[in-house]
C-alpha cells in the first residue's frame, strides 16, 4: 500500500483525487496551506506527498523548502498551472516529478507508484520545458556533465514530449525501459543541480518572450 | 466621461445673469479663467475698499462686457455678506488710520496665492489629467495672473520701505536669492514630475488590464453558463470547457506572442482551432522558436491538415503535437494513438495525405513520413530546413 498525503488548497480537487485513485493507494491526510502540509507531513510520514505548486502561505516551494534535510517522502508536484517558472521551480527544489491537474485518475495512479518506486516522472510539458532550458548555446559551462544532456537524453526526453510512454520509447531506441528510466532521472538529476546560470534566469526570462 | 467633457473651451467673457449678485461681472471673469468666483468677489471688494479702483473697474465691466441671458433672481444672502465686508474693512482703514499703500499690497499678494492655490486644487489638476487637449492657454493665463499678483504684491511692499537705489539692491538680491531655491529644487521637482509620470502609466496600464480581466471573466461565465445549459451532451461540455480552458490559461500565464509572427505562437493558434472545430483535445508542446517564414507557412497547412486527419479519423481519446526549432532545424510531429490505417490502401487520386501533407511539404523542400498501421495509431512527422 503506498501512502499518500494531499495537499492541494481546493477542497473540490483533493475530493475529486481522493475517488480518483486507484486500489492500492491509501490517502493519510490532506492539507490546504504550507503549514498544515508540514504538520501533517511530519505525523503522518507518507510515502508520496502529491503537492500543488500554488499554496497560501508561499506555494509548494517553500513545502519543500522546509522539509529539506529532514527524513522526507517523495514529492510529485501537481498544478493548474503549466508556466515555466512554476515547473521548473518546483522539480528544482526537490520534486521527483511534474504532472498538470488535466490528468487521468489512472494515470496519476501510475505516476505516484513510478515516484514511490524512486522513479521520475515527465509528462510531455515537463520534457518540452527540459529542452528549452538546455538547449546547447555558447555560454560556458561550469560543469559540463551537469550542464548539458547526452545526446541519448534528448532523444529520450524528445519522445516524452511527443507523447510517447516509456514502453513505446523503449521500442523505438531499442533499448529496456529500465534504461530509459535511469535516463530520465539522470535528466532529473541535471535539472536539480545544474548551476548553469541560464537555467535560474531561464524561467524568468521565458516571461519576456 | 462623456465626449463633451474631453475638449474644454474657454468661456468667452460674458456676464451671466444667474448665480450674479450685482451684474454678473464678477460670475463672468470666474467663468473665462476658470477661478472660484468667490475669489473674483473678493478681489473686487478689496479693490472698492482700497481707494475705489474697484468700483471703477466694476462699472467699467458692465458697461463693455455683454450680458449672455435673461435677468434672474439674485442671491441676496451674498450681496448683503458682501455689502457687509466692503462696509466694514472701510470703517476699519478709515477708524485706525492705516496707510492705504500698506494695505495694498498684501491684498494683492494674498489674491496672487489665491489664485496660485487653486492651480494647485486636486479636483482641478484631475480634471487636466483626464481631459485629451489641456486647456493650456487658461492654465498659462491663471498662472501669469497669479505670479504677477504675488510680485507686484511683494514690490509694492518691498517699494515703500526703500528708495530707489536701495530697491535695485533688494532687486538683485532677490533674484539671486530666486535663482538658488531654483538650483535646490530642481532636481527634486523633476523627480516628483518623473514619478508622478510612471504612475500615471502605471494606472493606466492596470486600468488595461482591469479591462481584460473584466472579458475575461465574463467568458468564463458565459461558457459556465452554456455548460449548464449543454449538461447533457457531454461531448458539448467537453469542447466549451476545453476551449474555455485554453483562453484562460494563455490570459494568466502566456507571454504577449504573436501568431503571425512567430512559430510557437501560430503552433499554438492552430491547435487552437482544430481544437474547437473538431472537439478532440490536443496536447502541445513547443520547444524553441523562430519567425514566421512562407515556407513555414506552408510547413503550418500541412500540420493542420494532418491534426485534422487525427481529429477526424483516428478515433483517439487525445491528440499530441510536438513542434521543436533547433538551428536551421523544424520539425513537427502529430500523434495519436487511435485506429491507424494501411498508407497503401489509400488510392493515388485522391487528395488528402498524399497531396495536401506530403506532397506539400515536397513542394517546399521539406519531407513528410507518416508512420501508421492499423490499431497501432498514427504518427506525422514533417521536417523543413529554414535555410
Amino acid at each position: 500500500m503506498t501512502r499518500v498525503v494531499l495537499v492541494d488548497d481546493h477542497q473540490m480537487f483533493r475530493t475529486g483525487v481522493k475517488a480518483e485513485l486507484g486500489p492500492g493507494i491509501e490517502v493519510v491526510g490532506e492539507a490546504g496551506d504550507v503549514d498544515s502540509a508540514i504538520d501533517v507531513i511530519k505525523s503522518a510520514a507518507p510515502d508520496v506527498v502529491l503537492l500543488d505548486v500554488h499554496l497560501p502561505g508561499g506555494g509548494g516551494i517553500e513545502v519543500l523548502r522546509r522539509l529539506h534535510g529532514s527524513v522526507t517522502p517523495k514529492f510529485l508536484a501537481l498544478s493548474v498551472s503549466d508556466a515555466a517558472e512554476d515547473v521548473i521551480g518546483v522539480v528544482r527544489g526537490g520534486a521527483r516529478g511534474y504532472v498538470t491537474k488535466t490528468i487521468s485518475g489512472p494515470e496519476l495512479t501510475d505516476a505516484i507508484g513510478r515516484v514511490a518506486d524512486d522513479d521520475a516522472v515527465f509528462s510531455p510539458r515537463l520534457a518540452g520545458f527540459v529542452l528549452d532550458a538546455f538547449a546547447a548555446t555558447d555560454a560556458p559551462s561550469i560543469d559540463p556533465e551537469l550542464d548539458q544532456l547526452t545526446q541519448r537524453e534528448r532523444e529520450v526526453l524528445r519522445l516524452i514530449a511527443r507523447g510517447y510512454a516509456y514502453k513505446e520509447i523503449a521500442r523505438e531506441l531499442f533499448i529496456s525501459v529500465k534504461t530509459v528510466e535511469t535516463h530520465v532521472s539522470s535528466v532529473l538529476r541535471k535539472l536539480q543541480l545544474s548551476n548553469r546560470h541560464e537555467l535560474s534566469r531561464w524561467a524568468a526570462a521565458r516571461r519576456l518572450v | 466621461m462623456t465626449e463633451s467633457t474631453i475638449v474644454e473651451e474657454t468661456p468667452r467673457l460674458d456676464r451671466r445673469a444667474d448665480g450674479r449678485l450685482v451684474a454678473g461681472v464678477c460670475r463672468g471673469i470666474a467663468d473665462h479663467l476658470g477661478l472660484e468666483v468667490v475669489i473674483v468677489r473678493l478681489a473686487f471688494s478689496l479693490l472698492i475698499i482700497a481707494g475705489g479702483v474697484g468700483c471703477a473697474a466694476y462699472i467699467a465691466l458692465w458697461v463693455l462686457v455683454p450680458r449672455r441671458d435673461e435677468p434672474a433672481q439674485r442671491d441676496w444672502t451674498q450681496f448683503a455678506a458682501y455689502g457687509a465686508l466692503i462696509l466694514g474693512l472701510s470703517f476699519l482703514t478709515w477708524a485706525s488710520g492705516l496707510a492705504k499703500a500698506a494695505l495694498w499690497p498684501l491684498v494683492v499678494g494674498g489674491l496672487g496665492v489665491a489664485v496660485l492655490w487653486q492651480q494647485a486644487d486636486r479636483n482641478q489638476r484631475q480634471r487636466w489629467l483626464r481631459t485629451t487637449t489641456v486647456p493650456l492657454r487658461r492654465m498659462w493665463l491663471r498662472s501669469l495672473l497669479g505670479a504677477f499678483l504675488v510680485i507686484g504684491g511683494i514690490g509694492g511692499f518691498v517699494a515703500q520701505r526703500v528708495n530707489a537705489a536701495e530697491a535695485r539692491e533688494v532687486l538683485i538680491a532677490t533674484a539671486v536669492i530666486l535663482s538658488g531655491v531654483a538650483v535646490i529644487a530642481t532636481p527634486w521637482l523633476m523627480r516628483l514630475w518623473q514619478d508622478l509620470d510612471v504612475e500615471r502609466r502605471e494606472r493606466i496600464r492596470s486600468q488595461e488590464r482591469a479591462e481584460l480581466a473584466a472579458h475575461v471573466h465574463d467568458s468564463v461565465l458565459h461558457t459556465l453558463t452554456l455548460i449548464q445549459r449543454s449538461a447533457h451532451d457531454s461531448r458539448e461540455v467537453q469542447r466549451l470547457a476545453r476551449s474555455q480552458e485554453r483562453e484562460l490559461r494563455s490570459w494568466l500565464y502566456a507571454p504577449r506572442a504573436d501568431p503571425d509572427q512567430t512559430l510557437a505562437a501560430a503552433v499554438q493558434k492552430i491547435v487552437g482551432e482544430v481544437e474547437d472545430d473538431h472537439g478532440v483535445p490536443i496536447e502541445v508542446v513547443c520547444v524553441g522558436d523562430c519567425p514566421l517564414t512562407a515556407t513555414l507557412g506552408a510547413m503550418l497547412q500541412a500540420a493542420r491538415e494532418a491534426m485534422v486527419n487525427a481529429a477526424k479519423y483516428a478515433e483517439a481519446p487525445s491528440v499530441s503535437v510536438y513542434a521543436e526549432v533547433s538551428g536551421d532545424d523544424v520539425a513537427i510531429y502529430v500523434r495519436d494513438r487511435g485506429k491507424g490505417f494501411d498508407l497503401d490502401s489509400i488510392p493515388e487520386d485522391r487528395m488528402g495525405v498524399r497531396g495536401s501533407i506530403i506532397g506539400r511539404m515536397e513542394r517546399n523542400g521539406g519531407t513528410a513520413t507518416v508512420r501508421t498501421a492499423p490499431g497501432e495509431g498514427t504518427e506525422v512527422r514533417l521536417e523543413l530546413k529554414r535555410r
